[in-house]
């Protein structure tokens, strides 16, 4: 268990994000708490992607502004992402966690032993020494979770984790998802998958055309949506 | 025909003559291989990887720099070495050190353009990821060669290939002087119209055998690559 760390809450305040005269992200105001994980539901290119990599400090605003426990401009020590494609580094599966536990500056004699965790917590200590990029999607996606735990951070983003992944990939994501989120990591995914996010959700933020149009507690947007989107969504109808 | 041993004998029996020769190429064009690295690798990297006025000329230019014609970069440098040239002080002109500085020219822009492309291309794949990592601009670069380093020995052995295959600027530079600055090419070019065909020829079997086995190491070097690195 760790303390509440000073990255959190993170706050959208009045954000907008406009690129080649498109709004991407129109007016965003949001609060990411300490709690269960958060889950950004909505169509492809309803900006989802966009949120991740603002609350990352990937990208700047064009208007407004994003503080993170009150701060704005703070460094991504104790954040970490996981990218919809991650990129795997041109290294063994092992090689690529100590690389980033080495970026995150964490002393060379916690290496071995912190690799060895991390391999077991995603199930991949078979293959340390496979090079990353011939593992297979779902082995990638685990390695791509465990390197970003690897920076031992407060906040983890996920975007679209199981995307690519069969059942059976996907269930080992998920299960590592719940683990991460139960050591008090808070977690925010991105998934246009709706029976993913009932699953994992704790709260739903939805998007739409780079608004929000609902947040709430997950079992009450599950079962009473409030806004026509959310319920066309919910009732699989296509959004455009 | 002269009389005399025949090429083969030459190099079968090992030949001191013929192999002081062979060293003596195989010193020049590694030498200038090695500056051509620590000159073009850092240069190549770092126009990958910073965004300036001019860059896109820059690069238009490296790339043809690439097609050099060894003749032209022969006799600029043999213009900047001469005595009244600006760098004659140092007395360089017709020794193996001139034939150095020559392909060390010919061959920093192959390594710099093929660096760039390289590390541009990696950068691209790999830029989000080290951005979230917080990485450093020298953790950057460091992190974007070494995992480019396969891909960055098959440039080296591509430079290697064309230094030691040319024969316009090191005939220039190094004037062909016999145990000084006579290498393979310039033996070749100048021996076979003196009539020397032996040692030409001898010399000719060994520079195609140099030349397969480098093509053999970077073939090999490139399925290791994707052995290891994937
Ligand atoms: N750099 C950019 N320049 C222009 N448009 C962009 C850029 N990045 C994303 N977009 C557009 O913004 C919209 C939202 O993208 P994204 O955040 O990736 O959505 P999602 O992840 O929900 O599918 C899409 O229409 C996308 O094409
Ligand atoms: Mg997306």
């Amino acid at each position: 268990m760790r303390a509440p760390s000073s990255e959190l809450p993170i706050k959208f305040d009045g954000v907008t994000v406009a690129a080649g005269g498109v709004t991407i992200l129109d007016d965003i105001a949001l609060t990411l708490a300490p709690g269960l994980p958060t889950v950004l539901i909505g169509p492809n290119g309803s900006g989802k992607s966009t949120l991740l990599r603002l609350a990352m400090g990937l990208l700047a605003p064009s208007r407004g502004r994003i503080t993170w426990g009150g701060l704005e401009h703070v460094p991504p020590l104790k954040r970490a992402i996981v990218f919809q494609r991650p990129a795997m580094l041109r290294r063994s599966a092992a090689a690529n966690l100590r690389f980033a536990l080495r970026a995150a500056g964490i002393p060379h004699a916690e290496h071995a032993r912190r690799i060895a965790e991390l391999l077991e917590l995603v199930g991949l200590h078979a293959l340390a020494d496979r090079a990353a990029r011939r593992l297979s999607g779902g082995e990638q996606q685990r390695l791509a979770l465990a390197r970003a735990l690897a920076r031992d951070p407060a906040v983890l983003f996920l975007d679209e984790p199981t995307a690519s992944l069969d059942p059976i990939a996907t269930k080992a994501v998920e299960d590592i998802i719940r683990a991460v989120s139960e050591r008090n990591i808070k977690v925010v995914m991105a998934t246009h998958d709706l029976g993913e996010a009932r699953r994992l959700a704790g709260e739903i933020v939805m998007l739409h055309r780079g608004r929000i149009v609902e947040t709430g507690a997950a079992a009450s947007f599950f079962d009473a949506p409030q806004t026509p989107e959310a319920g066309a969504f919910l009732a699989g109808e296509l959004l455009i | 025909m002269p009389d005399g041993p025949s090429a083969l004998q030459l190099v079968l029996s090992g030949d001191p003559a013929l192999f002081a020769i062979v060293r003596l190429s195989l010193y020049v064009s590694l030498s200038a291989v090695a500056l051509a690295a620590l000159i073009g690798i850092p240069l190549g990297a770092w126009i990958a990887l910073t965004r300036f006025p001019g860059r896109q000329g820059i690069i238009v230019l490296l790339n043809a720099l690439m097609g050099l014609p060894p003749v032209v970069v022969g006799l600029a440098v043999y213009l900047a070495l001469s005595r009244s040239g600006p760098l004659g002080a140092f007395g360089l002109l017709f020794t193996a050190s001139a034939m150095i500085v020559a392909q060390t020219v010919l061959v920093t822009p192959i390594i710099a353009a093929l660096t760039r492309q390289t590390i541009e291309d990696l950068w691209l794949e790999y830029r989000d990821e080290l951005t979230a990592m917080n990485l450093g601009p020298l953790g950057r670069i460091m992190a974007l060669i070494w995992d480019a380093r396969f891909s960055l020995v098959t440039a080296l052995l591509a430079g290697f290939g064309r230094a030691a295959a040319e024969v316009g600027a090191i005939i220039i530079v190094g004037g062909n002087i016999e145990g000084f600055t006579r290498t393979m090419t310039t033996a070749i070019a100048l021996e076979t119209s003196k009539g020397d065909l032996p040692l030409a020829v001898g010399l000719g079997l060994v520079l195609i055998s140099i030349v397969i086995a480098v093509n053999a190491l970077a073939w090999s070097v490139r399925r290791a690559g994707e052995r290891l690195a994937g």
